[in-house]
């Protein structure tokens, strides 16, 4: 019997997401023969990103665009995506672990009664279905598991799946009406785009972050320099974002954002357990730090012991020079 | 203003995690109030002393969790409700299930939980409960105003910051950043002792076990593998620049 799979998919700031192209690679992991692969985008203003995402592999592109849908709002979302999951009955649901997706992907789940297996970083199939492989605490342990009924409700961690590639074909784009809910109890006021223009923590390739060391609010300013050079991510640890250097939203580790980055450079960081369960599954680890004998250089694949106001900004000229 | 706290027991960050007989071991590992339901606990006394009323704080699992459920008690809060039944699994659909069902008895202007819990990470059981006691919801809040009959919440989404308003009763969760944690006072403590504490089994919510049959199970539980030290450049820091610029380039290969 032909089951159907749906990819919910995102935008940030007008553009498709790295992670969604992973999460309907996700799909395609889980589907068998005759399994359909529908691709959810809900938004404002979605005509070419729509046209984008139907040439990824997915078997139809349904759309749901309007105004009232331009921020998420849970309870708007909600009752965008409901009635296209009531109508195609799905076998399973992937969303992004990203804000949108670890707060609609739950809403969903209580919706269909369903389970969930959230920050899914692998996925293979068994003779007993499929079966996906999650962190817990931040990444100091893994879990395999699978659902023991359906629908199945999947988020996955940004930056661990392949993503889906161009399939030489393009799906049917289906546009599906909006009827707002009945009554709404949650009122977007407003969003500040903080972030506008650099590159999200989670989803980040190459990842610049500091700790205790750099000191002070502006010594972030040559990490930020060597990012920029990099096209990376700013990140702290908990030690800097306590003693004021830095905003929260930017701390990883076991409390913050838990990272898999290609390379992650770890500046005046020391290496408490905390902070490692949030970045040790890092491709690549740099660490800079004066204390050789600091416990990030037992995770790090290169140190550099030294002082890191005088080697970062060395790093940003030899990485200017090398990506010229 | 009622509000109620969902709390959860966790692992102290710090701690390492050992593997014995398919189980995380739990022998002389210091437990904790999740970190992001303390924020929750913290804002919920919070309101109280501003506006009355009374903190209910509720927990569903292992015995244990009533330590962390008296330190919230310690804190400020004045009843305490801990859910424990070992019929009841660790997935969420079950937790969800269980915890609305005492819910749903309650009343409440306010439910405050934290953003996600730092064992399992899966953040997903305020979210459904929001949802199976049907209530709007926000969650990963920074900042929360609460007033009449709404409340205004600052939410992270990756770094924006979203003002969110929602009508009351309604569900919050908490994100670092939203207040600083007391700690209990000696007082606190004594008085602690003599606050109102109520255990719950699945039959006292009306439940049985086949109502709340997990929706996933675990399989298999394991280590990452452990990273090896790499290696110390050497020479002066503009030739340790330069090197690691060309290690990352041909030994690496991640630029």
């Amino acid at each position: 019997m032909s089951r159907m799979l749906v990819v919910v998919a995102e935008l940030r700031g007008g553009k498709l997401r790295q992670v969604s192209y992973e999460a309907l690679q996700a799909a395609k992991t889980v589907q068998e023969d005759g399994d359909r692969i529908t691709a959810v985008l809900i938004g404002s203003g979605l005509e070419s990103e729509a046209q984008e995402l139907a040439s990824y592999g997915a078997d139809e592109i349904q759309v749901v665009d309007h105004a009232d849908l331009a921020s998420y709002n849970p309870e708007t979302y909600a009752a965008a995506l409901l009635p296209i999951l009531k109508a195609v009955q799905p076998h399973a649901i992937f969303f992004g672990h990203t804000a949108l997706g670890r707060d609609l992907a739950p809403v969903t789940a209580a919706r269909l009664q369903a389970g969930q297996i959230s920050d899914v970083v692998a996925i293979h199939r068994s003779d007993a279905g499929p079966v996906f492989n999650r962190p817990l605490y931040a990444g100091k342990a893994f879990e395999e598991k699978r659902f023991t009924g359906g629908p199945m409700i999947v988020t996955v961690r940004p930056n661990n799946l392949p993503p889906a590639e161009p399939s030489g074909t393009t799906a049917g784009i289906i546009r599906t009406a909006y009827s707002p809910p009945s009554s709404l109890r949650t009122v977007i006021r407003e969003v500040v785009r903080q972030m506008t223009g650099q590159v999200d923590l989670t989803e980040a390739k190459i990842i610049v972050s500091g700790g205790r060391g750099v000191k002070s609010r502006e010594g972030f300013q040559p990490l930020e320099q060597l990012a920029a050079v990099l096209g990376a991510a700013v990140g702290a640890s908990r030690g800097a974002c306590d003693a004021g250097y830095c905003e929260y939203a930017r701390q990883i580790g076991q409390t913050g954002k838990v990272v898999t980055p290609e390379i992650y450079i770890a500046c005046g960081i020391s290496g408490a357990i905390q902070h490692l369960a949030g970045m040790s599954q890092s491709r690549i680890i740099v660490a800079i730090n004066k204390d050789a004998e600091a416990p990030i250089f037992q995770v790090a694949d290169y140190g550099i012991v030294g002082d890191l106001f005088e080697v970062v900004p060395l790093l940003t000229e030899e990485f200017r020079k090398a990506l010229a | 203003m009622n509000i109620y706290v969902l709390m959860k027991q966790t692992f102290d960050t710090e701690e390492r995690i050992v593997i014995q007989d398919g189980q995380v071991s739990e022998d002389g590992v210091k437990f904790v109030i999740n970190p992001y339901d303390e924020y929750a606990v913290e804002e919920a006394i919070r309101l109280k002393e501003k506006e009355g009323g009374t903190v209910v704080v509720l927990s569903a699992g292992p015995e244990r969790a009533a330590e962390a459920l008296r330190t919230a008690l310690a804190m400020g809060a004045d009843e305490a409700v801990l859910l424990s039944d070992d019929r009841l699994p660790q997935d969420e659909y079950s937790v969800s299930k269980a915890l609305a069902a005492y819910l749903a008895a309650e009343s409440y202007d306010l439910l405050l939980g934290g953003n996600f819990s730092v064992d399992h990470g899966a953040g997903q059981v305020a979210i459904r409960l929001a949802q199976l006691l049907d209530l709007p919801h926000a969650s990963s809040v920074t900042k929360l105003t609460v007033s009449g009959g709404k409340a205004v919440a600052e939410r992270d989404a990756e770094g924006d910051a979203e003002t969110v308003e929602l009508t009351l009763p309604a569900l919050v969760t908490a994100q670092q950043g939203l207040n600083e944690p007391r700690y209990p006072s000696l007082p606190g403590i004594m008085k602690a002792k003599k606050k109102p504490f109520r255990r719950l089994t699945l039959e006292d919510v009306g439940l049985t076990e086949d109502d709340v049959a997990p929706r996933t199970e675990r399989l298999s539980l394991s280590l990452p593998p452990e990273r090896q030290a790499g290696r110390l450049l050497k020479g002066d820091p503009a030739q340790q620049a330069a090197e690691l610029v060309s290690l990352l380039r041909t030994e690496a290969k991640v630029i």
